[in-house]
């Protein structure tokens, strides 16, 4: 079984965010927190919390793996969120000097 | 569960009755459609007001040999993404010609409220704790309309007119 | 930034004091509801379809704030407006559609009200971008320039946009309903019979204007090419048989599938003759006094529309002609981006968005402003969108086609493909939309290169490729003369290839060739499907005569020949 991570949009302003390790929402897949399934499950009851305290929407689990230290998406979908366009490297997270540091 | 008209919370003067309850002797009830079909000359024996209660799949021209009996017609909006009452309130007034009470029920959201009240809904009934300001407030927010709705019989002279704030 | 003076604009619907009103107390309106959102007083399931109704998506990388530019036509003013909003509040760039839209990616939600407070400023809104209601109202590309117009369709079409804005009962209608009108005769640049109701302005023998009208078409998951349902429509019924149409869908469309939603299924299920019956059963009954078009709001709205004051010159221009003759990069241009104009030495120009390797239908802030400046200088000051994702300048002097050319260049908006086979259309796909099952600007972008000399371009003639990144179909791919489609096959992006799809008045929706490929092999298959085309094509003939003339056999052999 893939490990897995969970992702959101903020509400305020539609970013994407994944859960952290310590429970918060976090802007860089790098920072998120890595369940297995059972744990995934639990996680994901958890932070539904925050989408009844309408901090985030539309909140989901997603397949990872770790390369070089970080979760990083299995899916193709989830890589562009978590980068930003495949057509356009100067917008999304990749864009951000934090991001290319990081990755 | 509270009822809206113009805006503001009013009184509810009518039991809606349930398909195995017995028939009161007295007092306005609302009973469904399927219940009026089947009970038909029941109902009509008495002499109190009578209200039917029009699931979304009955359309107006259900009823309209009926509408005379009827003090209201209670259409359903079984989800507020179902948006066939509002032809069947319309054409209850513009195609029957129906003057009594037509009352929306179901699940219905306050920025629905100004549509309804156009296409010839009197009252609304809205959850408990239902906040009527803002009910009140979504129904004065826009007060122009684009085409003619129920009431405004006159020759279509303009396309923009101010409706009638409630 | 050069002035125009109002006199000498082309027309354009201005709106007036009710107009305004109206979206300015629409804006407030949505300013409360977000408000009442980000407090927790309306829930997402509650908020959601309110902000749809104003355009504001929830997309892959933020919300996508969809923004309506009615039946196509803008002012300078309103492209400047929408380039500073992009700088501003987005990222300075927005994608244009192949419904006349324009989509911004990376708005946020606290912002909106005030974006939308802007686009009121410049007499826009965003109002019924989406939702189950009446859509933005499209239209011809070329109204009041094209030399075979019969009348503007635009004048039907502001009459619909209003007609049809928070109608109160057709608000939440089954899904949602989409309109189009052209007024060309056969010559249909309007995609009218993919639409839920097409309509085509014509005259009569006494002169008199009407529409032939056709329902139920659509595309996505089952496409339709829609039937006709009434061959003549008098001018004063219009808003009656929409209402009667709205009314018979409103009532019995399908609400227990969403796929089964759309008009097209209606019409399919209960067969042309009945739903035609249901229709003209409603309107013979609510053609009254109440729903009559008077010619006089007709001729009010067409006011608007009024021709610029074109100067009167002689039918061609000899400084282009010798323009052409010196330079073969401008002449190219002209051959594929220039057409006739009904003002003698007028031209309207297509700007295409479609350079070699970019991104279908996105425009940057700059190129919007390089635009309406040319659009002052060269076009009364006005803009189209075109269904293709490109951009028109309609009324320009042809004296003036050099120095616009050489404009155009300068900002990289000179590419000389109109209908050409690197006209390509792509949906935003998997790199922006949530729906999507793979990408398809990158497909697009492969294509465009692969087929980027002018000179290939021109040999291969009149061939349209479309792509979708789902089977939704924004994309338009079933009438793609080549059409692609994205797929997912166990979490990979694949592509299913179709021929002979065609969007004009003889619409047909095109044959799914074979098995999905992978990107590469379907680019791959692309240009070997054309090469053969190239081949075994008669002299004049279009790849879809060809098409007809041969079967799919050859094309699909060689798309799949293994090499
Ligand atoms: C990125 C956000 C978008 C979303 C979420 C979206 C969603 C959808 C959906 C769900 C359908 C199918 C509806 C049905 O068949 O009932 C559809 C169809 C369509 N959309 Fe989009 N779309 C998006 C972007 C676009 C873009 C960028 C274009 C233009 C390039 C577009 C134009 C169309 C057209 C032309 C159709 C099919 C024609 C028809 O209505 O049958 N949409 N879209
Ligand atoms: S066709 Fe699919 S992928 Fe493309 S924009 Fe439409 S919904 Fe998104």
């Amino acid at each position: 079984m893939a490990l897995k991570a969970i992702t959101a949009n903020r509400l305020r302003d539609g970013a994407v965010v994944w859960l952290g390790q310590k429970g918060d929402w976090v802007e860089r897949i790098d920072a998120a927190a890595t369940y297995d399934e059972a744990g995934a499950a639990a996680a994901l009851a958890q932070a539904q919390q925050d989408e009844a305290r309408n901090l985030v929407v539309a909140i989901y689990t997603l397949d990872v793996e770790i390369l070089d230290g970080a979760p990083s998406p299995l899916r193709t979908k989830e890589r562009i969120r978590a980068l930003g366009p495949s057509v356009r490297a100067d917008v999304g997270k990749q864009a951000d000097p934090i991001a290319r540091a990081a990755a | 569960m509270p009822l809206i008209e113009n805006g503001r919370a009013v009184a509810d003067r009518w039991v809606s009755l349930a398909d195995d309850a017995a028939l009161p002797a007295e007092g306005g009830v609302i009973v469904s459609f399927a219940r009026w079909q089947a009970e038909r000359d029941a109902l009509l024996a008495r002499s109190a007001p009578l209200g039917v209660r029009l699931p979304s799949t009955v359309s107006a021209g259900a009823v309209a040999p009926d509408l005379e009996r009827f003090a209201l017609v209670v259409v359903e909006f079984p989800k507020f993404r179902d948006g066939r009452g509002f032809t069947t309130a319309r054409e209850l007034r513009e195609r029957w010609g129906y003057t009594g009470e037509i009352r929306a029920v179901g699940n219905i959201i306050a920025d629905q409220y100004p549509l309804l009240v156009r296409c010839g809904v009197s009252t609304v009934e809205v959850p408990d704790g239902t906040d009527v300001e803002t009910w009140a407030r979504t129904l004065n927010t826009v007060t122009i309309a684009y085409q003619a709705s129920v009431g405004e019989d006159e020759p279509l002279a303009l396309l923009r007119r101010r409706v009638a704030a409630a | 930034m050069t002035y125009v003076h109002p006199r000498n604009h082309a027309g354009i619907y201005h709106y007036d004091e009710l107009d305004r009103q109206f979206v300015r107390e629409r804006v407030e309106q949505f300013r409360f509801q977000v408000e009442r959102r980000l407090k927790g007083e309306l829930s997402e399931d509650e908020f959601k379809p309110l902000r749809l109704m104003n355009g504001l998506y929830l997309q892959l990388h933020a919300y996508m704030l969809r923004i309506a530019i009615p039946y196509g036509t803008l002012a300078s003013h309103q492209l400047r407006g929408l380039s500073e909003i992009a700088r501003r509040y987005d990222k300075g760039y927005g994608h244009f559609t192949t419904r006349q839209n324009l989509q911004l990616n990376w708005i946020k939600l606290e912002d909106t009200p005030d974006i939308l407070g802007k686009l009121a400023e410049i007499d826009m809104h965003a109002i019924q971008t989406s939702g189950n209601c009446v859509r933005n109202v499209t239209t011809d590309q070329f109204a009041g320039a094209a030399p075979d117009e019969v009348v503007d369709p635009r004048v039907y079409a502001e009459i619909l946009r209003q007609w049809t804005t928070i109608h109160p009962e057709f608000t939440f209608l089954p899904r949602k309903f989409k309109i189009a009108i052209s007024a060309s005769g056969e010559a249909d640049r309007a995609a009218v019979r993919v639409h839920d109701i097409g309509l085509v302005v014509k005259k009569n023998a006494e002169g008199e204007t009407g529409f032939e009208v056709y329902v139920g078409g659509g595309l996505g998951r089952t496409p339709f090419i829609a039937p006709k349902t009434r061959g003549w429509l008098p001018e004063e019924d219009l808003i009656a048989y929409i209402e009667a149409v709205l009314r018979v869908y409103n009532q019995a469309g399908r609400r227990d599938n969403a796929f089964k939603a759309r008009i097209k299924i209606l019409v399919h299920e209960t067969k042309l003759d009945k739903f035609i019956a249901l229709v003209e059963d409603e309107f013979a009954r609510i053609r009254g006094p109440k729903f009559r078009l008077d010619s006089a709001i007709v001729e009010a709205i067409r006011s608007h529309f009024a021709p610029p004051p074109f100067e009167e010159l002689p039918p061609a221009s000899d400084l282009a002609v010798r323009r052409r003759a010196d330079d073969a990069a401008f002449d190219a241009w002209v051959r594929t981006n220039v057409r006739d104009h009904k003002a003698p030495g007028h031209a309207s120009v297509t700007i295409s968005l479609k350079p070699a390797g970019g991104v279908p239908g996105d425009i940057s802030s700059e190129q919007m402003d390089a635009v309406a400046d040319l659009a002052d200088r060269h076009s009364f000051g006005e803009i189209r969108v075109t269904h293709e994702q490109n951009l028109v300048l309609a009324h320009v002097k042809q004296d003036d086609l050099y120095a616009l050319w050489q404009a155009l260049s300068a900002v990289g908006l000179a590419t000389a493909n109109a209908g050409l086979i690197g006209d390509i259309i792509a949906c935003p796909g998997l790199d922006y939309c949530s729906l999507a099952n793979a990408r398809s600007i990158p497909i697009a972008q492969a294509l465009s290169e692969r087929f980027a000399d002018p000179a290939k371009q021109a040999e291969i003639g009149d061939l349209k490729i479309k792509i979708s990144g789902c089977i939704n179909a924004c994309g338009h791919h079933h009438v793609g003369a080549i059409g692609i489609l994205g797929v997912d096959k166990k979490g990979e992006e694949f592509y299913q290839i179709t021929v002979g799809g065609n969007a004009e008045l003889d619409a047909s929706i095109g044959d799914i060739l074979g098995p999905a490929l992978t990107a590469d092999e379907a680019v791959d298959a692309v240009e070997r499907i054309v090469d053969r085309y190239l081949e075994r094509r008669q002299p004049g003939e279009r790849f879809l005569a060809t098409l007809a003339r041969l079967g799919q056999a050859p094309f699909k052999e060689t798309a799949y020949a293994a090499d």
